[in-house]
């Protein structure tokens, strides 16, 4: 076989096994377009102003999802006010304090592996710690509190990410004309990671707004009758409903339980779409 | 000719083991261009980065011997370095702008010190500025991102965000190695109207611009001073072979 010829065999070969590539890339796009076509095709139906904005009635068969939709939306803020302060301030440490020492590794092992750790787990841990030895009962506090432990991995190994990609040479220079660690941190560093620390933070909040596990024996309610009126109630939250709707509920309308599934659907995918704008911004404007 | 740095018997070896600055001794007069040349991993750089502490960063296993300054050996531990670094001012290789505005890059140094009052700040800003001979082509552009000027106008502004802190002491590590003809001579031409002001440490990029503006030079070679002198006689008559192939650019 002549060159020539030899290499024109491997760019077909190429083609081939790029397009093959695509065709595999495209086949694993399809399930996900197809849960949210589905979804929005059997979904939309039961989205009216009193379903988002009405208290369930007839045993959750008629009415709204209002304190399901409120119940999440104080779950995913109560988890921020925990997660988002500690878990920035870890990835700081980790990554613009910590000495790359045997105490450090242990800890960065620690947290890949917090964030291992099935869901289900960390609800029986909640139950233990908050709802039952801190005495917090079944509340949007200590579900919250679950929720928290749950999102911090991500929140502090993606800052400590954003922080790390940020070039090394505005350390020195800031340093140079005799800046602390803390000022150069506060100034130059952080400013310039925040886009990615923003990015992990939603995206931790938004696997937390999606859980269903960590909130069953911390907070979440079967039905109330009436909105929380502090973190020490116990809430309804969509993931719990969408479960309870769909198992304990006999003659349950199908499409209110599509209903509740898209709103969840927006909230989370929301979020996403948020961290993807938020992101690509920072890109377009970033100076290095 | 008065010392305004001196260094005695200074080692230092990085984690790597490999000695880089080995019993150096020399003096850094006072407001004269002092030239420290030679070939790349000679420890041009490792030196300036001892002379602010900036070497504190770095991944030093062992260093000894004194640099003393204003009558304070500066490796002691009680060292302020934060003052330090005020009084010893620096300038890389490659412009580094921070990702701010022309205007707070060249505050910088003072916003770090507390200084809020802006008056005060626009003042020193321009004066920077203008020592730097970057005024007039940015004074309207100010608020600009650091990083829309050229390469050559980006070093000068390292230039005035260093003289913004009105040091005693200005380092330049290869200032010029990334910057045009033009540029560079700008920048060679700040240096010789700073001098009467400031002490300054040049690394050049190369011998040509150690012989134009040398008033003293050091020759370092793999982490030895092999000649230190005068600049003028250092280039025309170097003692040392070494030197002299290098000089010369018989070297390698
Ligand atoms: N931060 C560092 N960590 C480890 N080794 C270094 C570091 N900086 C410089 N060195 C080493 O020290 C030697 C001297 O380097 P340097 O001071 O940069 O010399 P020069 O500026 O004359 O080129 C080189 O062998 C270099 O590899
Ligand atoms: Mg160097």
């Amino acid at each position: 076989m002549n060159l020539p010829e030899y290499s024109r065999k491997m760019r077909q070969v190429e083609v081939l096994g790029i397009n093959l590539l695509r065709l595999i890339t495209l086949l694993t796009a399809v399930p996900v377009i197809g849960i949210i076509v589905f979804i929005l095709i059997r979904g939309l139906p039961a989205i009216s102003w009193e379903f988002l904005t009405q208290m369930p009635r007839d045993g959750m068969r008629a009415g709204g999802i209002l304190p399901a939709i409120i119940g999440t939306v104080y779950l995913t803020l109560g988890t921020a006010i925990f997660s988002v302060p500690l878990g920035v301030a870890a990835g700081i440490y980790l990554a613009e304090y910590a000495s790359d020492n045997a105490t450090t590794r242990l800890i960065r092992i620690a947290i890949i592996n917090l964030a291992g750790i099935p869901s289900v787990v960390y609800g029986l841990f909640g139950l233990g710690l908050f709802v039952l030895f801190l005495r917090l009962g079944t509340s949007i506090l200590a579900a919250s509190l679950t929720l928290s432990i749950m999102t911090l991995p991500v929140i502090i190994s993606t800052t400590e990410e954003a922080l790390r990609s940020v070039p090394n040479a505005f350390r020195v220079v800031s340093t140079s004309l005799g800046g602390t660690r803390w000022q150069t941190t506060w100034r130059i560093t952080l400013p310039q990671a925040m886009p990615g620390v923003i990015t992990g933070i939603i995206l931790g909040l938004e696997r937390a707004a999606g859980e269903t596990a960590p909130i069953l024996f911390t907070g979440a309610a079967f039905f109330l009758p009436r909105l929380p009126a502090s973190p020490m109630d116990a809430t309804m939250a969509l993931p719990y409903h969408i479960f309870v709707i769909s198992t304990s509920v006999p003659g349950m309308p199908l499409q209110i339980q599509y209903g509740t599934v898209l709103v969840l659907l927006v909230f989370v995918l929301g979020m996403n779409l948020l961290a993807t704008l938020i992101r690509n911004r920072a890109r377009a404007r970033r100076q290095w | 000719m008065q010392s305004k740095i001196s260094v005695q018997n200074l080692s230092l070896t990085y984690s790597d083991g490999v000695e880089s600055l080995h019993e150096i001794n020399v003096e850094v007069i006072a407001n004269a261009v002092n030239v420290f040349f030679g070939p790349a991993g000679g420890g041009k750089s490792s030196l300036l980065r001892a002379f602010n502490r900036l070497n504190d960063l770095a991944d030093v296993r062992h260093l000894s011997g004194e640099i003393w300054f204003n009558g304070k050996n500066i490796l002691e531990p009680d060292t302020d370095v934060i003052e330090l670094r005020r009084k010893i001012g620096m300038v890389f290789s490659r412009p580094v702008p921070l990702p701010l505005t022309l205007w707070e890059n060249v505050a910088y140094g003072l916003l770090l010190m507390g200084e809020k009052r802006k008056n005060r700040l626009d003042e020193a800003v321009e004066k920077a500025l203008r020592l730097a001979a970057l005024w007039d082509e940015v004074k309207d552009r100010l608020n600009d991102p650091a990083s829309a000027i050229s390469g050559g106008q980006q070093q000068r502004l390292c230039l005035a965000r260093v003289l913004a802190l009105e040091p005693e002491v200005i380092l330049l590590d290869e200032p010029t190695s990334a910057l045009d003809p033009v540029s560079t001579a700008k920048i060679e031409y700040s240096l010789l109207e700073l001098k009467e002001q400031y002490t300054i440490v040049l690394v050049p990029h190369n011998v040509q611009q150690a012989a134009r503006v040398a008033d003293y030079a050091a020759f370092f070679l793999q982490g030895r001073l092999v000649e230190y002198g005068i600049g003028k006689q250092l280039f025309v008559s170097p003692k040392v072979k070494e030197t002299e192939d290098y000089v010369t650019g018989r070297f390698g």
